[in-house]
């Protein structure tokens, strides 16, 4: 079988319009930063004397429509290109792009349907209706849906797994086709050093970032909230120490860190696990607080939800800090390792419980990647929701709950922190773009994860090497995360704009 | 203002102390003593071969001891051997006699160990290594932040305008591209000789042994390695420093519009234009000594931030400066290097910290009188 071409039988048409389209795009923005020097400047309304309206067209104006018109052009011939790789037949007529839009099917229709859905009913839709109104929002948000459903749907967007090797297709371009009797005919987006399909490494790595960063994000507000509105609400000594350890953990260099924390001596130390055991209990103590400010004066309420959540909670958290043959072997039977001066007593913990109870068992340079991230990124949440907590107690709001005789936590949860969302849901959006590069790094670095796992940094560190000569492997994660950032950055932007107008 | 600064450099000092200490208590958990054992002594050891290495080399004191010495506040340790009579210590260089050694050599004596693994003077190191790396954040400042004032200084003086919003995307787009991002697509674009504008200019005869724009293969080269013996040129050395500049640049960007719209509307410049004063003239003598204070904070604020590019770029485009070192260094488990490496990115950081706070009084007419 041949090679794929980038376009395939459209692109023997379209290719020519898209250049035109990027040219004159080109063209007219150097022409207008050219004549906006010689005085020219874009055309207005002007109101005449008699009430009527006049609106000027200057050069300037002929320009930026020329541009506006190549952008539309161009992107329809992106479209043209993924309708004709769902359309046409054959692999040579679909070209890369044709069948990349192929197999992106699934994500196409739901995004469709998502925008269909969410256009149609957005003036009942709130906050997230408004950022309809707004296409820099409109774009965030597109790119981020694009890739939570690439993420959702991978098993059938991917066409191999991200450790099947066809050894014969190493370092090979994209579009090289597979031999016979492959899951798939060709790899799409070529093969990396070891004969694996970047293509599908790419969409299998979106699921690693799509499931880490946003959990990340969560356990660091909870930790952030929790810890940052008694800060900003007491005050005082409290507040103090609470700053002063904020800071410290901010002055220290993210990378240094994370070299402290993930390398391997450090966790055999089991340092990073008696992290975990202290910031995972936060969203426990969170929702406990919560539910009981809220209800105690229902206790039958007040109990049911309480006694759910450390229940369930409880569980959930034993689970997950536990991990069999490590320090921390909570449900299992605790085997440490006799051997250990610098060993911290953990007689406490070792309850024995039936092995059953234990959930699940991530994987332990996960969880040690998880905490991390959540202890690099707690400090700044902390500082931002004492800010804002120092800023609202002084409303009027307040000192109607104050005079009401609602108890500190009450006011706070229940008080101040709904009416701090809008900036808190902005910072949560940038700080999951911020966690997405974070867990990058980690993966440039190799720390913590696994080499050969599909996560975007890993794959760009292991594309890195032969760069210059084989720009393929590293070329797509490298642009997905950027994408991605992007797209959340954009969200952020739209979010924030639409919550001023309120 | 003097309290002021009195306090600053206090808290200052505290934060040092603090994170000198977690750095050093990280270095030397147990794991990471017992691998260094085994790597100078005998790959074999057993348990209780190690913990006698971990005694004789100075490494058996309890913790917060061993930090005195490091740091200088506690005399290093010395320790006679009962078969041989010879007195080994801390202070104590190989051949020197033990009664002239010093009794304190730390941190504040300025001994900053040994670097076990390149067997060289730790300061030694680190000191040529700071100097690259000064040069290229030399460089890397030098083009990001006039570039960031000027964008954030053209968005924001009409706030909501076509320049603004394209500038603003730009920055945005800044923002959402980290280092290891930015770093490969311009090594794919421009300085891969088989992919990307290098390989098409090739082709036209432009890039080659004939063409006008020079005789090498690519617009740019892919390696820093080749600058650090002080060939610094135009080929060699763009390419990281964009790379570090370009992520840093947006959020200065962003935060200099904001500070920049939020002078325009003030009531003074409304009163400049009341006047008849031209909107150039606004710009230039009015809002821009206002509008550049926020952003000096942030610029003093972006050192550790460029701290974590600094160590991405040089191990992208290999160029063996600090962040070369320190990644080196952590993963040989070579730990007075990383200790060493660790003071001086937390001293970096807490400078910097404190010149922004100073400065930011200084320069703030509202808060200095008051």
């Amino acid at each position: 079988m041949e090679p794929l071409t980038w376009t395939g039988q459209f692109g023997t048409f379209l290719n020519p319009i898209m250049l035109a389209a990027v040219v004159v795009f080109f063209a007219a923005a150097i022409l207008n930063f050219v004549i906006g020097f010689a005085g020219i400047r874009a055309g207005g309304y002007e109101v005449n004397d008699e009430g009527t309206m006049v609106m000027n067209r200057t050069p300037s104006d002929y320009l930026l429509m020329a541009m506006q018109f190549a952008v539309l052009v161009f992107l329809a011939c992106c479209v043209g290109f993924i309708i004709g790789g769902i359309v046409l037949p054959e692999m040579a007529q679909k070209g890369i792009l044709g069948a990349v839009g192929q197999r992106l099917l699934p994500v196409w229709i739901a995004l469709i349907v998502t925008f269909a859905l969410s256009i149609t009913f957005k003036a009942r839709l709130g906050l997230y209706g408004k950022l309809f109104n707004s296409s820099i929002g409109m774009v965030g948000f597109g790119l981020v849906m694009f890739w939570v459903y690439a993420a959702l749907f991978s098993a059938w967007v991917a066409p191999f797994d991200a450790l099947d090797q066809i050894s014969s297709l190493r370092n090979d371009i994209p579009g090289t086709p597979t031999p016979e009797g492959e899951a798939y005919s060709h790899y799409l987006f070529g093969g990396d050093r070891l004969g694996r399909d970047v293509f599908s490494r790419v969409i299998l790595g979106s699921t690693f970032v799509l499931q880490i960063a946003p959990l990340a994000t969560v356990f660091a507000f909870m930790v952030g909230i929790t810890l940052g509105l008694p800060a900003g609400y007491f005050g005082g000594r409290l507040d103090t120490i609470l700053t002063f350890v904020a800071n410290l953990v901010l002055a220290f260099p993210v990378i240094l860190l994370f070299y402290l924390l993930v390398t391997p001596e450090i966790v055999a130390a089991g340092l990073p696990q008696y992290m975990s055991m202290v910031l995972f209990l936060f969203p426990i103590i969170f929702l406990v607080t919560l539910f009981n400010s809220r209800f105690h004066t229902q206790p039958k309420r007040r109990n049911l939800l309480v006694g759910l959540t450390v229940l369930i909670g409880g569980l959930l958290y034993l689970s997950l800090i536990s991990d069999r043959g490590t320090v921390i072997d909570v449900l299992g039977w605790s085997r440490l390792p006799e051997s250990w001066p610098d060993r911290i007593s953990l007689g406490l913990f070792s309850i024995p419980l039936p092995q059953s109870l234990d959930l699940f068992d991530i994987g332990g340079n996960i969880l040690i990647v998880f905490v991390s991230v959540v202890f690099v990124n707690s400090p700044t949440v902390f500082r931002i929701v004492r800010g804002i907590t120092l800023d609202i107690k002084t409303r009027d709001y307040v000192a109607a709950a104050q005079t009401r005789g609602e108890g500190p936590w009450y006011i706070m949860l229940w008080e101040i922190l709904p009416n701090a969302r809008g900036p808190l849901i902005v910072d949560f959006c940038l700080r999951i773009g911020y966690t997405t590069i974070l867990l990058g790094t980690l993966g440039f670095f190799g720390l913590g994860l696994s080499p050969e796992s599909p996560d975007w940094g890993s794959t760009i560190n292991e594309g890195r090497s032969l760069l210059t000569v084989y720009p393929h492997p590293a070329l797509p994660p490298a642009l997905a995360l950027m994408s991605l950032v992007l797209g959340l950055n954009l969200l952020a932007d739209g979010l924030r704009e639409e919550s001023l107008k309120d | 203002m003097g309290a002021f600064i009195l306090r600053r450099t206090g808290v200052m000092i505290l934060t040092a102390l603090c994170l000198t200490f977690v750095v050093f208590f990280l270095t030397n958990l147990f794991p990471n003593l017992e691998k260094l054992a085994k790597t100078q002594g005998n790959a074999r050891m057993s348990d209780a071969e190690v913990v006698s290495w971990l005694d004789r080399n100075g490494y058996g004191g309890p913790m917060i001891l061993r930090y005195g010495e490091w740091l200088g506040v506690v005399p290093g340790w010395t320790r006679e051997d009962p078969q041989t009579g010879e007195i080994t210590g801390r202070c104590i260089d190989f051949g020197m006699d033990p009664a002239d050694a010093p009794r304190f050599c730390g941190l504040l004596q300025g001994d900053l160990g040994y670097s076990t693994v390149s067997n060289d003077e730790v300061a030694h190191i680190i000191g040529g290594r700071l100097v690259l790396t000064g040069i290229l954040m030399f460089w890397a400042f030098a083009i990001m932040v006039p570039a960031a004032l000027l964008v954030g200084v053209l968005a924001g003086m009409r706030e909501g305008s076509r320049l603004d919003r394209s500038l603003s995307t730009f920055s945005i787009a800044s923002t959402a591209t980290p280092e290891y991002v930015s770093g490969v697509v311009f090594i794919v674009l421009l300085a891969s000789s088989t992919a990307g504008v290098s390989s098409t200019l090739s082709e036209w005869g432009w890039l080659g042994p004939d063409g006008w724009l020079g005789d090498r293969n690519t617009l740019f080269l892919g390696s820093a390695r080749s600058a650090m013996d002080g060939g610094i040129t135009f080929w060699n050395f763009t390419l990281p420093v964009v790379t570090i500049a370009l992520y840093g640049m947006g959020y200065i960007a962003r935060m200099t519009r904001a500070s920049m719209a939020e002078v325009m509307t003030s009531q003074y410049i409304r009163t400049a234009r009341l006047k008849g004063v031209s909107f150039r003239n606004i710009v230039l003598k009015h809002a821009l000594r206002n509008a550049l204070i926020a952003p000096f904070t942030v610029i003093m604020l972006q050192f550790p931030w460029l701290l974590t590019g600094v160590v991405i770029v040089e191990t992208l485009f290999s160029y063996n400066g600090f962040g070369w070192t320190l990644v080196q260094a952590a993963s040989n488990n070579d730990i007075e290097l990383l200790l060493a490496c660790s003071i001086v990115a937390v001293l970096v950081v807490l400078v910097t910290q404190l010149i922004s706070d100073i400065g930011y009084v200084l320069l703030n007419p509202r808060i200095r009188i008051s």
